[in-house]
């Protein structure tokens, strides 16, 4: 009884009993689940455009990351000495999403055109080792100490009754939110963006009404850059620009299975989903087991989940065939 | 010429289902054994045995124990790293807990333990298939490196929260524990391996590896023909957990003595197994050994080549290892995505007609 009290009873009369600290626990992990979704989004899009698990989109968050931080800095290339101009953040950003479409036509180049038509599997180990191909890239090119990352993003914090909100926090959402709106809008009203749905539809049908599947790729890719290159920009002022950043992506992962793999709106509740139950988790029942519970907490939510909807939230029904 | 079977005629059932029907391969076969029991002891060095030989056999069961998994059953999973630490941890529970029992039945206690464990993460693949069970079995990965770093019970609630393993001996020689000589762990390890292995080869190629292969191939399919899928699965998962799990113990007990569990068995351990599965060859026993050299190797070589003759700054050196590391695996990929495996396969092909071009 001692025990079910515990673990039933005793954190659900502390969330009723302390309101305001339940809404800031869970504003929290909004906020940190805007910042999985960011990661997952950059999955999905890949996923749905080519049928690639691309592992390596935490360590593309890092490389833009890096480059960004680098670029500001005015850092020289592989010498470590900062011996270009400093370039303001604007500039900056631009030139790395240059660098990063640069880096989506390398990585259709020379890793997926040859793989077309592999095993998944095969497409999938291809991605790990780009992830170790630019995790060492990045830092030969820019160095491997951790690195303070500041676009002019305003912090500081304010009440709201009795709860305290991050005014980075904010604004970060705001810049999620307006990114899977331009993404929305990207998608739904362009040629191209017509075209990229018709490729995640069915690959063989888009090519045969003549739309071109390698630029689409580049495309795709170059947008998971982007994406990539926003979620680099939000990990890396909240906590410096460091190897872990590429960690990331183990983080989106839960959130990936959970929203299922070819779903942009999967991608967001499930990381914001992922994100509130984790820190709930941690607050309430993390000290029951000694805490650091967040490590696995999202996986085993989102295994409990998949035993009843094996293709996540919103994910395509699986239809097998023999 | 000197690779053909011409002249080998099978009179017999087990001469026909031989592991190795050709003579040549039997006596490659020996040649090879042979330079393992006594070129291999004569010539090595402590080093040698230590930074090669010894992980090389360890991750090559591991590699097997995965194999069975992914290759043979085809259940992706990335959780290897979580069952080697199940197999470390109950090895050093086993030997601290009971110092009489036998250090072979230590080994072997741990491995069904990891199976156990393994038998209860592969219920979900029943459901889940493809990325969304690989995924799920990086849930066993982190939940078992935070169990086995918060639960002080795991490490006998020493301080550090490093595990050590007590000298035990095997036939009145000593094989674990500071003193063991690298030769005598080296040795124990080959014949350890090598027995798993052959067991492992016969069973892959029997009517369990039969049954495995169908689920991979399809396993609706399988289903409709009277393979039934959970059991299958279920059976291949903790088989596999088995060899996984054995090796972990022997990565404690015979290479590294002494490990913090969630450092030593983390996320890259998997990774790595994965590597070895995919350059040696899926499904294929032969390509589990020879991946596993290739990826304890390749590391070793870059660094001797690069700090050693080109003189280049440790740092610097362990970034290009990084770079060429990736390029390799997708060099690899791209020009032989089978594996070292079906390379051999090919070349034997090529053996038996040249030197005639038909």
């Amino acid at each position: 009884m001692e025990f079910l009290n515990l673990v039933l009873i005793a954190p659900i009369a502390d969330m009723i009993e302390y309101p305001s600290f339940l809404a800031e626990v869970v504003f929290g992990g909004l906020m940190s689940g805007v910042m999985y979704s960011l990661v997952a989004l950059g999955f999905v899009l890949i996923f749905k455009a080519s049928g690639v698990f691309n592992f390596a989109q935490g360590v593309f968050a890092l490389f833009a990351a890096l480059t960004l931080v680098g670029l500001m800095n005015g850092t020289m290339p592989f010498t470590l000495e900062k011996s270009l101009p400093e370039l303001p953040a604007w500039a900056a950003v631009i030139v790395t999403f240059i660098v990063m479409i640069g880096l989506a036509i390398a990585v259709e180049r020379i890793v997926l055109r040859p793989l077309v038509n592999q095993d998944h599997i095969i497409m999938f180990m291809s991605t790990i080792g780009l992830a170790f191909v630019l995790e060492g890239l990045g830092d030969t090119i820019w160095g491997s100490e951790v690195k303070a990352l500041d676009v002019g993003i305003p912090t500081g914090n304010f009440l709201i009754g009795e709860i305290q909100i991050q005014i980075f926090d904010l604004w970060a959402a705001g810049i999620a939110a307006f990114l899977v709106v331009v993404l929305a809008l990207f998608f739904q009203y362009t040629r191209t963006g017509r075209a990229l749905r018709a490729v995640a539809d069915d690959h063989q049908a888009a090519l045969s009404v003549g739309i071109p599947l390698k630029n689409i790729w580049i495309i795709v890719w170059s947008v998971a850059g982007l994406v990539a290159l926003v979620a680099g920009i939000m990990w890396g002022s909240k906590s410096g620009v460091q190897f872990s950043l590429s960690l990331i992506a183990l983080k989106a992962l839960p959130v990936l299975i959970l929203g299922g793999f070819t779903s942009v709106p999967g991608a967001i509740v499930g990381g914001l989903i992922i994100g509130v139950g984790e820190k709930v988790a941690e607050v309430y029942w993390g000290p029951l087991v000694d805490g650091a519970i967040e490590n696995w907490f999202a996986y085993v939510v989102a295994l409990v989940f998949l035993l009843f909807r094996p293709q996540g939230l919103f994910g395509d029904k699986i239809i097998e065939r023999v | 010429m000197f690779y053909r079977e011409s002249g080998q005629f099978k009179t017999s059932y087990a001469a026909d289902q031989a592991i190795f029907p050709i003579k040549q391969d039997n006596w490659g076969m020996v040649l090879l054994l042979l330079i393992a029991f006594f070129a291999v002891p004569y010539f090595g060095t402590e080093y040698f045995f230590q930074a090669i030989m010894i992980p090389v056999l360890i991750f090559a069961l591991a590699a097997t124990g995965l194999n069975i998994l992914t290759g043979y059953c085809g259940q992706l999973s990335l959780g290897t790293g979580g069952f080697m630490a199940v197999g470390a941890v109950a090895c050093y529970k086993l030997t601290t807990g009971f110092p009489e029992m036998n250090f072979v039945f230590v080994l072997l206690l741990s491995g069904i333990i990891t199976a156990g464990v393994g038998l209860l993460f592969g219920i979900p693949s029943l459901r889940i298939k493809g990325f969304y069970l690989a995924v799920a079995t990086l849930a066993a990965q982190f939940f078992l490196s935070w169990l086995f770093n918060k639960v002080a019970w795991f490490q006998n609630y020493t301080p550090s929260g490093t595990i050590t393993m007590p000298p035990r001996e095997v036939f009145g020689i000593a094989v674990t524990g500071a003193n063991a000589d690298a030769m005598d762990r080296y040795l124990f390890c080959l014949v350890f391996v090598l027995i798993l292995a052959m067991a492992a080869k016969n069973l892959v190629r029997g009517p369990i590896g039969r049954s495995w292969m169908a689920i991979r191939d399809m396993d609706i399919a399988a289903e409709l023909i009277g393979f039934r899928p959970f059991q299958t699965k279920l059976m291949a998962f903790s088989i596999s957990s088995f060899y996984v799990g054995v090796a972990g113990a022997m990565a404690l007990s015979l290479w590294l003595g002494s490990v913090e569990t969630a450092e030593a068995f983390d996320i890259n351990v998997s990774f790595q197994v994965l590597f070895m599965i995919i350059i040696g060859g899926l499904g294929s026993m032969m390509g589990s050994f020879v991946g596993a050299a290739f990826i304890i190797l390749m590391p070793i070589v870059l660094t001797n080549v690069m700090v050693g003759s080109l003189g280049m700054q440790a740092v610097t050196a362990k970034h290009f290892e990084f770079m060429f590391f990736g390029g390799l695996i997708i060099f690899f990929l791209i020009v032989e995505p089978h594996g070292i495996a079906r390379l051999w396969q090919i070349a034997k092909e090529k053996l038996r007609m040249w030197p005639f071009p038909h």
